[in-house]
């Protein structure tokens, strides 16, 4: 999305998305064939599938749905499947005493929207890098490799020496092509934070894919929870620094296609990071239901209690709800031009 | 000596003319089935695509894409004002110049703008913008009515009227007659000018691998090359009769000047048709009195120059005079319906391109007879219908915009 690009003004823009965007509220609008294989039994349940004849790639105008984009991203060709990403934890391994990683900083194609593939830049082989996980006051150490080809880093958001903050120049500075450093640095203060690649141009390396989410949980813990990690990111194919796909943890439309099943009256914690580029603000809102939030995790009370918040670049906060009702409920950037391109999912409630 | 020249006899004469090109053939078969031995791809490949047309249908927008650039191009994803869109189309990969039909559905607005953008395979996207969207009218029966209503009125019509000015010629002194041939010829340059600089406008909307603009010097020269040989011919058909006679033989004369402008001016009402024709279905055309006004007086001055020349002649025949008219008018409604139905950027700017050589022609043919008695090309009365002419259209022409 760019502002004031073009012929178009923004709000002309806006103006021709609020016919669109009223597909958003209604269950109307909109088929296609990939869409169909996931959304059609859904539909079918509630009364809003019938009659589709879609197939073999042919399209009519009877079928409304949600989303646009034709077809479907294979986790196989990624390597990574979001639905995986969602709830992987990486608690890496503990020697002596210290809490340890292995992280590899690597050249990959991926695939960001059905059929649009993109030359990213990743931790471990995927988009976003591996979620570190650890406990508050821990000792951690991350090793690093840069198997790219263009020197890297890895900047942690958290309370650390400056020789240890990942940044061209101190400490190990920019990680040569082939080279490694380690990492290490004490697991404070609790809360969710980040970590990414600080190497110049800044923009470019982080929009690129080298980023993760980085969980230090409290030393008293949490409250058990069903927890999910949502990386709200986009990606500019066009080099032109402004996204034309936007998602969480990487594939447009992926929860859409295949929602995230929840149990009803469980309590879900989404730790939400936004690692959008080249936009100012991203969102998260959820339908039918509202959240505490907790910016940043840092404190154990939530600051709020809503159905929409608001990230800055960086910006980072805890979600906590229940879902009273079983039904398929949606979530997607309240920022609805990123929620048409791909920024946009539901959550399945099941008992 | 001799031995050679039996042994050269022996073979055909073409053989050796054919020689070369069947080792061309080997040659680029070699290369293409060793793929480019020795050559290898810098950088990645670009992909380019240009629409060459838009259709809008009720929740459908349609566009015709060609690819330009020299790789195969895959689009993905299609994205209408910030929001991905549902589509088919017509061909998955769009090889070298090769077309595609891309059907979106959209709930698009009358009235409203909207940014199309195409995501490729490697996500490079192709913008497009529609403007003031409204439906594309159906290539029905009462559509090519009304097209050839519009030619009608600003090509037949205007020209016919513009005839009638031919009693009055018979009238008036030979030096007006060549001060209106001067001002026929200024008129059909301020045309030819007019054609070139829309032709090479269009051409840019295009895509470019087929030539771009100089498709429209391609057409000029070919036009103009065209009717040079059918002017040769037609001098030679008559010369052998009309040296008999010198009546005939100048009416001939007459006529021949009056055809070739006719043609020439009908080649450029062809485009003035097909601009027409593909503003209205785009729907960018203000149908109405004004438009239809403003041609008619831009294109009366056009049936004007066709009877300047045969204005001495005696045996004007209703038949012949009429047979100009429509040559010069016609192509409108032609034009009209090509241009509203199977619009194409590169068609469009070759056909403006023939449309100025042909008047470029034209201006060679009839600028002799504006010599005056000392031979002078440029004599005061011919500068002053040469720039009466150009200053008429220029301010006829702002009463029309398309």
């Amino acid at each position: 999305m760019k502002f004031g690009q073009g012929k178009l003004s923004r709000r002309k823009l806006l103006g021709g998305a609020a016919g669109a965007s009223a597909v958003l509220g209604l269950h109307q609008t909109i088929p296609h064939e990939g869409l169909h294989h996931a959304v059609d039994d859904a539909f079918a349940q509630d009364g809003h599938g019938g009659g589709h004849d879609v197939h073999g790639g042919a399209m009519t105008m009877k079928h409304p749905l949600h989303a646009g984009a034709v077809g479907m991203v294979d986790p196989r060709t990624n390597g990574f499947d979001p639905q995986v990403i969602l709830r992987d934890f990486d608690e890496g391994r503990v020697v002596n005493g210290v809490r340890e990683w292995e992280l590899v900083a690597e050249e990959k194609t991926i695939e960001v929207a059905p059929g649009v593939k993109y030359n990213a830049w990743a931790y471990n082989g995927r988009v976003p890098g591996p979620t570190l996980r650890a406990r508050e006051g821990e000792r951690l150490r991350i090793h690093f490799t840069n198997g790219a080809h263009h020197p890297h880093t890895i900047h942690f958001h958290g309370i650390h020496t400056s020789r240890m903050d990942g940044i061209p120049g101190v400490g190990a500075g920019n990680i040569e092509p082939g080279r490694s450093t380690t990492y290490e640095f004490e697991a404070t203060p609790f809360g969710l934070h980040l970590y990414h690649c600080h190497s110049m141009p800044l923009a470019e390396h982080i929009a690129k894919g080298l980023y993760g989410a980085f969980v230090i949980d409290p030393k008293r813990g949490r409250a058990e929870a069903d927890e999910l990690v949502m990386v709200m990111n986009g990606f500019d194919t066009n080099f032109d620094r402004s996204n034309e796909v936007y998602a969480v943890n990487t594939v447009a439309f992926e929860y859409l296609h295949r929602p995230v099943v929840v149990r009803r009256d469980q309590l879900v914690r989404i730790y939400l990071v936004n690692t959008l580029e080249f936009d100012l603000v991203n969102s998260f809102h959820v339908h039918a239901n509202f959240f505490d939030y907790y910016p940043t995790g840092t404190r154990l009370e939530p600051r709020d209690f809503t159905d929409t918040v608001i990230q800055g670049q960086g910006e980072r906060g805890i979600l906590e709800l229940r879902f009273p009702y079983t039904g398929r409920y949606m979530f997607h950037a309240h920022v609805s031009e990123f929620a048409e391109l791909g920024w946009m999912g539901f959550f399945e409630v099941t008992d | 000596m001799e031995a050679a020249t039996a042994r050269a006899s022996r073979r055909p004469p073409w053989l050796a003319g054919v020689a070369p090109l069947a080792v061309l053939a080997v040659a680029i078969g070699l290369f293409v089935v060793l793929d480019a031995p020795g050559l290898e791809r810098i950088g990645v490949p670009q992909e380019k695509l240009s629409v060459e047309r838009t259709v809008l249908k009720p929740r459908e927008i349609q566009l015709h894409v060609r690819n330009e650039g020299a790789d195969p191009v895959r689009v993905r994803q299609v994205i209408v004002n910030d929001g991905f869109a549902p589509f088919t189309q017509s061909d998955d990969e769009i090889g070298r110049l090769g077309g595609s039909k891309i059907d979106v559905e959209y709930p698009w607005i009358e009235g409203e703008d909207y940014e199309v953008r195409l995501l490729t395979a490697t996500g490079v996207t192709i913008d497009h913008t529609i403007t003031a969207a409204t439906e594309t009218p159906g290539a029905d029966l009462g559509f090519y009515g009304l097209m050839a209503l519009i030619g009608l009125y600003v090509g037949i019509i205007p020209v016919a009227i513009g005839m009638l000015w031919l009693p009055w010629l018979r009238g008036v002194d030979s030096r007006w007659i060549k001060f209106l041939l001067a001002f026929t010829i200024g008129l059909l340059a301020f045309l030819g000018i007019e054609a070139l600089l829309e032709g090479t406008q269009v051409a840019s909307s295009g895509a470019e691998a087929f030539g771009g603009a100089a498709l429209v010097w391609l057409g000029a020269a070919a036009a103009f090359l065209a009717l040079a040989g059918v002017d040769g011919w037609l001098r030679a058909r008559r010369g052998g009769d009309g040296s008999k006679d010198g009546g005939a033989r100048g009416a001939a004369l007459g006529y021949r000047a009056a055809l070739l402008i006719a043609i020439g001016i009908g080649l450029h009402n062809l485009g003035e048709g097909l601009a027409i024709g593909s503003a209205y279905a785009v729907g960018s055309l203000a149908l109405g009195a004004t438009l239809v006004v403003g041609f008619a007086l831009h294109n009366t001055t056009e049936g004007l120059a066709i009877v300047s020349p045969v204005a001495r002649e005696r045996a004007a025949s209703l038949r012949r005079l009429a047979l100009l008219g429509l040559v010069a008018g016609a192509p409108a409604v032609l034009g009209a319906w090509i241009g509203a139905s199977a619009y194409q950027p590169g068609l469009a700017a070759f056909m403006f391109g023939i449309g100025a050589g042909a008047i470029a022609q034209v201006v060679v043919q009839i600028a002799p007879q504006i010599r005056d008695a000392a031979g002078r090309l440029l004599h005061p009365l011919a500068v002053g219908g040469l720039l009466t002419g150009l200053g008429v259209m220029y301010v006829t022409g702002l009463l029309v915009s398309i």
